[in-house]
């Protein structure tokens, strides 16, 4: 019958010879192997002195985006929670008041925007999705947690924090997003 | 006044029974130690780091492993035997200490006037004793095995045992070989023979080699765990056990493998003959107490090194099967013991 990949081998069934049969020689040269493996370098992480380093297309937490002079992106269109194949995104909408121009960018706004994380999948269809660049999945991961009413993030954990009055925090929470 | 009518020597008493107490501590923390060794050891193989989270580089993992254990609930199933499920740990760590009473772990201390020898017992019957130790042990195992009342770990019990009877042969063969060049049971005598002549092993490689693949055996240690195997035999015949019991088995296996590294560098390695070295001469120089120590010191070294080796062996080589296992045993260790026999029969009648 013809052999499926060129790669495959005939099985050697010659009976061992004496130098295999005395099984110490092969011993000694796995044993040289295991031993040399002592010294070579670990391939483990320190967790969590150390962390692995993630690639700036990371898809971790989520976060709600602000423009340049602080006010929030998202327009509570829904097209994000339309879009998630869990359902794990919920909102409500609110009309902008007059006295609130520099918090919300349009006349529509989110009030409540929830995101059930236990039912997240990350897979970053919401940021796709989006219309006016406002979630991004960033590069942390859930921390864990003791209940599962702590996994339900509301908005105040996911805004990013504000470029204008907090612009250190803005820097380091936007991370290597361009 | 009373003390000396009775003509019985109280200090020689108190001397044996502080050297039994040190000895069994000091038993008990290398086996503690060594499941420390055998994680790092086999972590470090493994390209990984083994534990280093409880102290400075894990130090104190055995004492977490050991609170673990202690903390775990007590299972008695209600149909084993009661007294023989008890019964079977026991046996399995007593025999595993009372291996180390003739083992001469130094010269002797000369403290008030007195030469203590470090050595329990110095029976004249040193290695004959160790065999019959070594043979009762094997009650450890059935015991444990039928007293569980399962039907693997039963199996995996005769296994164990017929494994361990049919090493002890080829053991006891290689032994006579060496036997026949030191003229003397005693290990005392052994190790003060390779204080002034040749190490052992120098004159009786073969002898060595079989004597170490038999203590493997005896330990019940990879590559002939066959008995305590978690994918074939269901852990065998420590399965029905849990908490203390358990930790006796384990830690029994622990104080084995440290007593057959002893009795390993007591008759091939010169035991506590500090190697290079003039011992005597160094007697003269430094006085008896510190050389007695360094003696103690580099009977250590000499064990540690072979319990690395055998760690290093169990992550090396696969598990053997057990007809696999009974062949070697049978067809081809006696026949080489037994040429080792012959072989320095020869060598001496040859000699003159």
């Amino acid at each position: 019958m013809q052999p499926l990949t060129s790669r495959a081998k005939a099985v050697d069934r010659k009976p061992m010879n004496l130098w295999e049969r005395m099984y110490i020689p092969a011993i000694a040269k796995g044993m040289s192997i295991t031993f040399g493996h002592m010294f070579k370098k670990k391939p483990t992480v320190n967790y969590p002195e150390k962390t692995r380093p993630f690639s700036p297309v990371f898809r971790g937490l989520h976060v709600l985006n602000r423009d340049e002079q602080g006010r929030e992106r998202c327009t509570a269109c829904g097209l994000c929670a339309v879009a998630c194949p869990a359902e794990a995104i919920t909102m409500e909408a609110a009309e902008r008041l007059p006295g609130e121009e520099n918090l919300y960018r349009e006349e529509k706004y989110a009030a409540k925007y929830e995101i059930n994380m236990l039912r997240c999948i990350f897979c970053g269809l919401c940021e796709e999705a989006c219309p006016k660049d406002a979630i991004y999945l960033s590069e942390t991961f859930a921390p864990s947690n003791y209940t599962r009413k702590g996994f339900i993030y509301g908005k105040e954990e996911l805004l990013i924090p504000n470029p204008v009055t907090q612009p250190e925090e803005f820097a380091k929470a936007k991370g290597q997003r361009p | 006044m009373h003390l000396t009518l009775l003509a019985f020597d109280w200090v020689l008493l108190l001397e044996k029974a502080v050297l039994i107490l040190i000895i069994i501590s000091v038993s008990l923390l290398v086996a503690m130690y060594e499941t420390w060794g055998e994680r790092k050891v086999a972590a470090f193989m493994q390209d990984r780091r083994g534990p280093n989270r409880a102290g400075p580089g894990g130090i104190l993992q055995p004492l977490a492993d050991g609170l673990k254990l202690f903390m775990k609930e007590e299972i008695i199933p209600l149909s084993s035997s009661r007294l023989l499920f008890v019964l079977g740990p026991g046996l399995a760590m007593l025999t595993a200490m009372m291996t180390s009473a003739v083992v001469p772990w130094s010269s002797h201390f000369h403290l008030w006037g007195r030469d203590i020898s470090m050595q329990i017992a110095d029976v004249n019957i040193g290695i004959l004793y160790i065999f019959g130790v070594v043979s009762m042990g094997v009650y450890g195992i059935m015991i444990g095995g039928w007293a569980s009342n399962n039907k693997f770990s039963l199996l995996a019990a005769i296994r164990g045992a017929s494994q361990i009877i049919s090493y002890e042969l080829a053991m006891g063969l290689s032994i006579i070989a060496l036997l026949m060049i030191t003229g003397s049971l005693s290990l005392k005598t052994i190790v003060e023979q390779q204080q002034v002549g040749h190490y052992y092993v120098l004159l009786q490689p073969l002898g060595f080699l079989i004597f170490l693949i038999c203590a493997f055996a005896e330990c019940n240690r990879t590559p002939f765990d066959l008995s305590e195997a978690e994918n074939e035999l269901n852990f065998g015949y420590h399965q029905e056990y849990s908490s203390m019991k358990l930790g006796f088995y384990l830690f029994a296996e622990y104080v084995n493998m440290f007593i057959s590294s002893a009795v390993m560098a007591t008759l091939y390695w010169g035991g506590y003959d500090i190697p290079f070295v003039n011992d005597a001469s160094l007697v003269q120089s430094m006085g008896q107490n510190p050389v007695a120590i360094l003696q103690v010191l580099s009977l250590f070294v000499k064990i540690v090194i072979f319990i690395f080796f055998f760690m290093w062996v169990r992550w090396t080589i696969p598990r053997f099967r057990y007809d696999q296992l009974m062949r070697l045993g049978w067809n081809v260790l006696i026949p080489l013991a037994l040429f080792n026999m012959l072989a320095t029969g020869a060598f001496i009648l040859w000699k003159g």
